[in-house]
């Protein structure tokens, strides 16, 4: 029997709007993960840094300030030591999720002990996509791959799917209602770390990003954003060609009903049993099991559907057995068609809002999201929770993970 | 070896080199222009100090024509290796040219297509004659290839990569000298071919130290390559709209061309050119550059050389035309008339009607020279070669009459009756007709061999073809006229011997019902018009048929089944009839005209979507056939029903058989025509007919391949 990988912790910065006037635009993303780190520590003061052997951050946009691995980078600005290494990684959005996997995995192997998973994204320092890459910027892959952009995709599944600017707007406004609700309710407070200055003055203590006042005719009346790319840049066209049973994309995603751009970051701490009983550490939860799978790249988004059932597969439980169901809210079509497919109860899907109303920091989506259901499923004093995203390339991981 | 490159150096130090191919009547990128060149280069170098510069020009009517297209369409994947070291030898020559350190002039003197503006392109200097019929620019593209002797290198590195492919590369334009200095691809023009050499040798003595910009400190690619953020945010674009705008048809030279335009601005120019080689190759090995070539280049040269013109007949040249019936069609053959130079006599049944009819030249000529295509005095002069009338005597001394009236053998015997003696006693009698038989038409005459088919297409005053049609009595010297006459007014001709529905009406009858059968059968309705688009059809199938109105071949088709029929056969029904029988009569759809057929209409008449009630009543959930096959569907129906016209001897030839499927009714270009098609196919003619007994397993019987192609393939012969 391996070992088993157990969480210890999970916490997370809040998330900043993604743009110049956002409250994190002046912080690094290296000051984001340090300030994690240096938390960490702080709340667990029995972690023997020394049995920590790597953190593994997510990030999407690895150029410039996030670029030439800022993983080990900020285990040494932290203060780690040396023998702590550091990698970055990529898997698009689910790449916080990948990092916290890829931890346990390292720790089930039995030749890690104690591993730090996590993610990073200043969205409004480093421009999504402006790391270039084969995909979107080679004609001869793009052209053959029938490439098109995420934002086209979600609006072919819900032509496909029958959903209506009505339907995803609707689901937009539970997003910011039940984000609200959960803020409200303090439900957060386990996870959340203020960012402050090096003075120790706060710099952003919540995520605002929230828009709680949304109404549905608000949401209604915002221009829907791929219309233009999709005609002009000759997107639809390309996917059409591929879904050749359709005849014309119905665009109905807008800034509203579509994850934020934000600035945040996540680490979870993960460690075998052996190690947290020799530290003193309590675990809060277990890493059940992992998959990775994938569907179609043009529509991209549907990933999550092969992905979850090959997890509840590989683990012999059916969606029945599962109580909480995070789908990372990158557009609205994506959950309602996952909901479709899967037919997950509204009850136990994103129960307190997503990436919609707070936002998606790429490449620490993922981490935030296990803390996420952690802290629910100790609320809620539930057992299991599922957690997964839609990611490029038509990728999809989950994650199952047990209170314990 | 030939040399084909003359050397000559004046008092100044200045050298000519003069390209003059002894063996051809145009200067082309073959072996003996390689080893010619690599001499000149050679003894450049060698004598550099004592070189001031020098100027590159052709003895030709042209500068240079380009590639030998008779090595490239033998070019097979095994000689992958020869192919790209010849184009990298070729290269490496230009490349020392251009790094000489002397300043080097290309003087144009005629049109520079193709490899003859890539040789240009590694001139520091461009200086073109505008002279009449001087043609610059980089056409690989409509052959299925790609500019591989730097053209795609170079044009990006001076133009930038947008500007590149929009004006150069993508479309392959032949531009006028004048467009070619706008453009960007020449520096200056003179007036005539004398004042090139004065003109050149004068700027290589302003410009001692000339070297190409990117071989210059501080070089940057004009408008940015994809390391720049700005470029980078569009690049994404760039495929995505090459395929929109190819819908998706298989056409791989303007994809090749694209990425290595936006590859080799990533790299050195060295680095480029190589990467340009290799797709270059990647084209000529493979089989839509065959095709492109054969069709647009040999068939289309055997047609405009006269391959289907009877020998032994003077050249004719009509002076006046009568036209009988002056609706869209008699509107349309007046002004291709007379633009070819014709008197026309434009008659229909009231002076009004005829006015009518003469108005749609009066449009088009003022449409263009809005446009600055034609000066108001040129439109006004041919313009008034259109008369009107609605009086037969008018038609006298006619040496050539073309009826357009409406398809009823009654009525078109009585307008040539009319006629028929008021023109001259020897005039060519031709009728604009789609599908009636030529031969009963003719009966309607008193000179039946002088009476032959003009099977104009709409709209003609841009649809490229004539379809000549010869009927049972029409003599060769009639046909020979005809065939002038096409080439008079600028068409290119096809010649096809007499039946119902010739050659092009019939078989293209057969891709619009495959289409149908498909709705029918349950597949949606949608993947339909893709499968159409992606077989590379300029139009998708159902909304052809909209356009042609659904009712016409529903006509057509009973009238023909009653001739099968009295003719003691019997009719096979296809799984399309049923399906148009109920669009017409039971929902009342017939087509744009009516503002209901296999699409909705606004009320400004645009196109909105498809009809939901195919959907409802036809598309069967669940019911999925392979995408390819319904591409192929189409492809094959029309592939074979060809073969069938020259079992029955409507066809005459291959070249015809192609160009008219390609210019006449849409075929798709990449194919090379309907019987390139067969022959290309993978597995060439025997791979054809094993798919079409594929398909005929499976989608019925009119997909069996007739037993004339079948002996072909076991014969292992091409369909020549």
């Amino acid at each position: 029997m391996p070992t088993e990988a157990f969480v210890y912790d999970a916490i997370r910065t809040p998330r900043g709007r993604g743009k110049k006037t956002g409250s994190l635009h002046g912080t690094k993303p290296i000051s984001l993960v340090v300030g994690l780190i240096d938390e960490l520590r702080k709340r667990n003061p029995t972690l023997d840094v020394d049995r920590v052997s790597d953190l593994l951050l997510g990030v999407v946009t690895p150029i410039g300030d996030q670029g030439s691995d800022i993983a080990k980078t900020a285990a040494i600005a932290a203060g780690l030591p040396d023998t702590v290494g550091g990698v970055q990684l990529n898997r698009f959005c689910a790449s916080g999720l990948e990092a916290v996997n890829m931890a346990a995995q390292k720790v089930r192997a039995g030749w890690d002990e104690v591993v730090i998973g996590g993610g990073v994204e200043s969205m409004s320092r480093v421009t999504m996509g402006s790391d270039g890459g084969a995909w979107a910027m080679d004609p001869a892959t793009a052209y053959d791959t029938y490439f098109v952009p995420q934002g086209v995709g979600a609006d072919l599944i819900a032509t496909i799917e029958g959903f209506s600017r009505e339907d995803v707007d609707t689901y937009a406004l539970r997003s910011q209602q039940l984000a609200a609700k959960a803020w409200a309710g303090d439900y957060f407070r386990n996870s959340i770390v203020p960012v402050v200055d090096q003075n120790g003055l706060t710099i952003l203590d919540r995520d605002e990003h929230m828009r709680p006042e949304s109404t549905l005719e608000g949401l209604g009346k915002l221009p829907a954003s791929f219309a233009a790319i999709g005609d002009m840049g000759g997107f639809d066209a390309v996917a059409l060609q591929k879904y050749h049973y359709v005849e014309k994309i119905d665009h109905v995603h807008s800034a509203g009903n579509s994850s934020g751009i934000v600035d945040g970051a996540a680490l979870v701490l993960v460690g075998s049993e052996q190690a947290g009983k020799d530290m003193g550490l309590t675990p809060r939860a277990r890493i059940v099991a992992t998959a990775t799978s994938g569907a179609d790249s043009t529509i991209m988004l549907t990933g999550p559907i092969p992905a979850t059932e090959k997890l509840l597969a590989t683990t012999g439980l059916t969606t029945d057995d599962i109580d909480l169901f995070e789908l990372n809210e990158a557009f609205a079509s994506v959950v309602l068609n996952y909901q479709r497919k899967l037919r997950i109860p509204d009850e136990k899907l994103n129960v307190n809002g997503g990436a919609i109303a707070m936002g998606h920091p790429l490449g620490a989506t993922g981490a935030m999201l296990v803390g996420t259901m952690i802290d629910e499923l100790e609320r809620r004093e539930a057992r299991r929770a599922l957690v997964t995203l839609c990611i490029g390339g038509g990728m999809g991981v989950a994650t199952l993970i047990e209170r314990v | 070896m030939t040399d084909t490159i003359r050397w000559d150096k004046d008092a100044d130090g200045i050298v000519v080199l003069t390209m003059d191919d002894p063996n051809q009547s145009a200067n082309t990128m073959n072996r003996d222009y390689a080893a010619s060149m690599a001499a000149a280069v050679d003894r450049l170098e060698a004598e550099k100090d004592g070189i001031t510069g020098v100027v590159i020009t052709s003895a030709k009517k042209t500068f240079f024509a380009g590639g030998d297209l008779k090595d490239m369409i033998e070019a097979t994947p095994d000689q992958a290796q020869d192919g790209f070291d010849f184009i990298t030898g070729i290269k490496a020559q230009l490349r020392r040219l251009e790094t000489l350190g002397k300043p080097v002039v290309a003087a144009i003197n005629g049109a520079a297509l193709g490899g003859g503006l890539e040789i240009a392109l590694a001139c520091h200097h461009r200086i073109a004659a505008d002279v009449k019929g001087s043609q610059i620019g980089l056409p690989e593209v409509t052959l299925g290839l790609l500019p591989g002797g730097g053209g795609v290198t170079r044009t990006v590195r001076l133009l930038g990569i947008q500007n590149a492919l929009l004006n150069v590369l993508l479309q392959g334009q032949r531009h006028k000298p004048a467009k070619a200095l706008e453009v960007g691809l020449v520096h200056e023009l003179v007036g005539s071919v004398d004042e090139l050499l004065p003109k050149a040798k004068e700027w290589i003595k302003a410009n001692p130290q000339a070297a190409q910009p990117w071989d210059t400190d501080g070089y940057k690619i004009p408008g940015g390559s994809p390391s720049n953020p700005r470029f980078a945010a569009n690049l994404p674009a760039f495929p995505a709209n090459l395929r929109k705008q190819l819908k998706g048809a298989n056409m791989p030279a303007p994809k090749a061309i694209l990425s290595a335009a936006v590859e080799g601005a990533q790299v050195d120019i060295d680095t480029a050119l190589v990467i340009e080689s290799r797709y270059l190759i990647e084209l000529l090995s493979g089989q839509v550059a065959k095709n492109m070539i054969k069709a647009f280049f040999f068939d289309l040269q055997h047609i405009n050389s006269g391959g289907s013109r009877p020998d032994g007949y003077e050249k004719y040249t009509a002076r006046k035309v009568g036209v009988l019936g002056a609706g869209m069609m008699g509107a349309g053959i007046a002004y291709v008339c007379a633009r070819g130079g014709m008197e026309v006599v434009l008659k229909d049944v009231s002076q009004e009607a005829a006015e009518k009819g003469r108005n749609y030249s009066v449009k088009l000529f003022d449409k263009a020279v809005s446009r600055g295509r034609t000066t108001r005095e040129k439109a006004d002069e041919t313009l008034a070669r259109i008369h009107p009338t609605e009086k037969a005597e008018d038609l006298a001394g006619c040496d050539l009459v073309i009826e357009a009236v409406f398809e009823s053998p009654e009525l078109k015997h009585k307008v040539f009756a009319e006629i028929e003696d008021v023109v001259a006693p020897d005039a060519l009698l031709g009728s604009n007709t789609s599908t009636l038989p030529i031969t009963g038409l003719a009966e309607g005459v008193k000179r039946q061999e002088d009476f032959i088919g003009l099977h104009f297409f709409s709209p003609v005053d841009k649809m490229p073809l004539l379809e000549i049609i010869v009927g049972e009595r029409t003599s060769d010297a009639t046909l020979a006229k005809a065939f002038d006459v096409a080439q008079q007014i600028k068409k290119t001709p096809i010649v096809v011997n007499d039946s119902r529905g010739f050659f092009t009406s019939l078989v293209i009858g057969t891709f619009i019902n495959e289409a149908i059968a498909m709705v029918a059968e349950g597949v949606h309705p949608a993947s339909v018009e893709q499968a159409g688009s992606q077989a590379g059809y300029p139009a998708p199938p159902l909304q052809l048929m909209d356009e042609l109105t659904l009712t016409l071949p529903q006509k057509i088709r009973k009238e023909t089944k009653a001739g099968v029929i009295a003719a003691g056969g019997e009719w096979v029904v296809h799984a399309s009839e049923p399906l148009v029988d109920r669009m017409v009569d039971e929902f009342g759809r017939k087509g744009r005209s009516s503002g209901a057929g296999f699409y909705e209409y606004g009320e400004d008449g645009k196109r909105t979507r498809l009809w939901p009630g195919l959907v409802e009543h036809f598309t069967k959930d669940g019911h999925e056939i392979p995408f390819e096959d319904m591409k192929e569907r189409m492809l094959f129906a029309e592939a074979l029903e060809t073969v069938k016209c020259f079992d029955e001897g409507v066809l005459r030839s291959v070249p015809d058989a192609n160009i008219g499927s390609i210019m006449g009714i849409g075929f798709p270009p990449w194919t090379g025509g309907v019987i390139q098609y067969i022959n290309g196919y993978e597995g060439g003619v025997a791979g054809f007919v094993a798919r079409a007994r594929e398909l005929a397993q499976r989608y019925g019987d009119h997909f069996q391949p007739p037993a004339s192609l079948v002996a072909k393939a076991e014969n292992g012969e091409k369909f020549e």
